[in-house]
């Protein structure tokens, strides 16, 4: 079973050299850790900035140059920055090549919820929206079941939709899947988890073809 | 050279009334027009709808007008950091539309570009679209999401000119160019006023077209919302 820094890990291979990407909040955050270095990658954060490097230095901090999260950073070499309908022309124009974000449920159709609960305080869904709308290529990073053990791969959403049919790949603490249209097709496990375990934790549709190999790490 | 120039906030003000719909530059809290959110405290100016992608922290920036009681609605696409404005928000005394980031963005843009509604693809199958006409291009689903109207744009530069001209800084920049020319009147606040002349026509990126007013903000506070840093080896 991997933790989150694993699931960043196994994101990582998913990025390519020449790759715009668009890191969410949470776990997606941490795959800039894991690119590997001898390919040419750029993060995108949709308040405005293309080329974002790692956390400032202490001392360096600068107000005028902050990601998504609000948090201080630096840029890389050829950054550049822009205003915000710049940034979802990027977006929803698809000139991002890859979207990694986090959810709180994937439907067996790529159908995904990650901003709202009912009854409890809605904070708002951000870029989330304008992104898994308009991605072609969408990986969605999160644990395979919630705190009280329910999968978070269903049938059916639950909760209030952020898109609809948009996921291509799931990555949890479990497996790796790829949305079809039959349903999740389970094409690795972790490390240490067998197929069974992952069938027990998944909901929706599980489609299951010939050995299933561990991630390569 | 059409003049923009105003003395103070005060004058940069003149004309806003209670019940107005305002424009606010601003992500998080960088790139907030604070002299005009401080004025607009001293003025007590009341029932606010209030465009803004956030809505502040609890003793800064929007959120001094929820302290106040000044603002009836907001348009936001998050709105997490303020105890104040759950507080009322759960209350029911403030009314909060939520709203994806890019529609707020392109919702500005269609204001000041003349255009009155856009097809964003945004929130379609969702609660956002409810209500709302839809409309398939090439196979796909598009939302139907009109224009902004708003009375004043409040929005903050890094430099500007008595022309009106902008020049934005960073990830400071965010939604403040799109509201230019959005509102009624849009009035720029900026941490340097130049004279004309000294910035490069080539490396403006707000022509004064879209500024109505401009002035020199008294103090920036620029206050960080997240200080993240990484330790030196």
């Amino acid at each position: 079973m991997l933790d989150k820094n694993g699931i960043a890990k196994r994101i990582a291979k998913e990025v390519q050299d020449g790759y715009y990407v668009n890191l969410g909040i949470g776990i997606p955050t941490l795959v800039a850790n894991y690119v590997r270095d001898d390919i040419e990658v750029e993060f995108q954060s949709e308040n405005g900035v293309l080329g974002m490097g790692p956390f400032p230095f202490e001392g360096e901090e600068d107000a005028d140059i902050i990601n998504a999260g609000k948090q201080t950073i630096t840029t890389l070499p050829g950054a550049s920055f822009f205003d915000s309908a710049t940034s979802f022309s990027m977006i929803r124009g698809q000139h991002v090549d890859l979207t990694i974000l986090g959810a709180m449920e994937v439907a067996e159709n790529g159908d995904i919820a990650n901003w709202k609960i009912p009854g409890k305080m809605v904070k708002g869904m951000g870029g989330a929206m304008d992104l898994v709308a308009s991605a072609e290529n969408i990986i969605v990073a999160m644990m395979h079941t919630n705190r009280a053990g329910a999968s978070k791969l269903l049938k059916q959403c639950s909760l209030p939709l952020t898109g609809v049919g948009c996921v291509k790949k799931v990555v949890t603490n479990l497996a790796v899947l790829e949305v079809t249209s039959q349903g999740f097709k389970l094409l690795e496990r972790a490390p240490g988890v067998s197929v069974d375990e992952i069938k027990n934790a998944t909901d929706g549709a599980l489609i299951i073809e010939g050995d299933i190999p561990e991630m390569d790490l | 050279m059409i003049s923009k120039k105003v003395a103070n906030v005060q004058d940069a003000l003149k004309g806003v009334k209670d019940n107005m719909t305002f424009m606010f530059g601003g992500f998080g809290l960088s790139g907030i027009p604070e002299n005009s959110i401080a004025e607009l405290v001293r003025l007590g100016t009341k029932g606010l709808k209030c465009i803004s992608n956030n809505a502040g922290v609890d003793d800064f920036g929007l959120g001094l007008l929820l302290q106040g009681k000044q603002i009836d609605k907001m348009t936001s696409s998050y709105v997490g950091e303020n105890d104040e404005f759950e507080r009322q928000m759960l209350s029911g005394e403030l009314e909060v539309e939520l709203i994806p980031q890019g529609t707020l963005a392109e919702r500005c843009r269609a204001a000041q570009a003349g255009f009155p509604a856009v097809y964003t693809p945004a929130g379609y199958g969702t609660e956002v679209a409810e209500g709302k006409e839809t409309r398939e291009f090439d196979g796909k689903m598009y939302v139907l999401e009109y224009a902004f109207k708003a009375d004043f744009a409040f929005v903050k530069a890094w430099k500007g000119d008595e022309a009106g001209n902008l020049i934005f800084k960073g990830t400071a920049r965010n939604f403040n160019p799109n509201m230019c020319g959005a509102a009624k009147i849009t009035v720029a606040e900026v941490e340097e006023l130049v004279p004309v002349g000294t910035l490069d026509p080539n490396q403006i990126h707000i022509p004064g077209i879209f500024v109505k007013r401009i002035f020199q903000g008294a103090q920036y506070e620029k206050r960080i919302e997240q200080r993240t840093v990484r330790q030196r080896n």
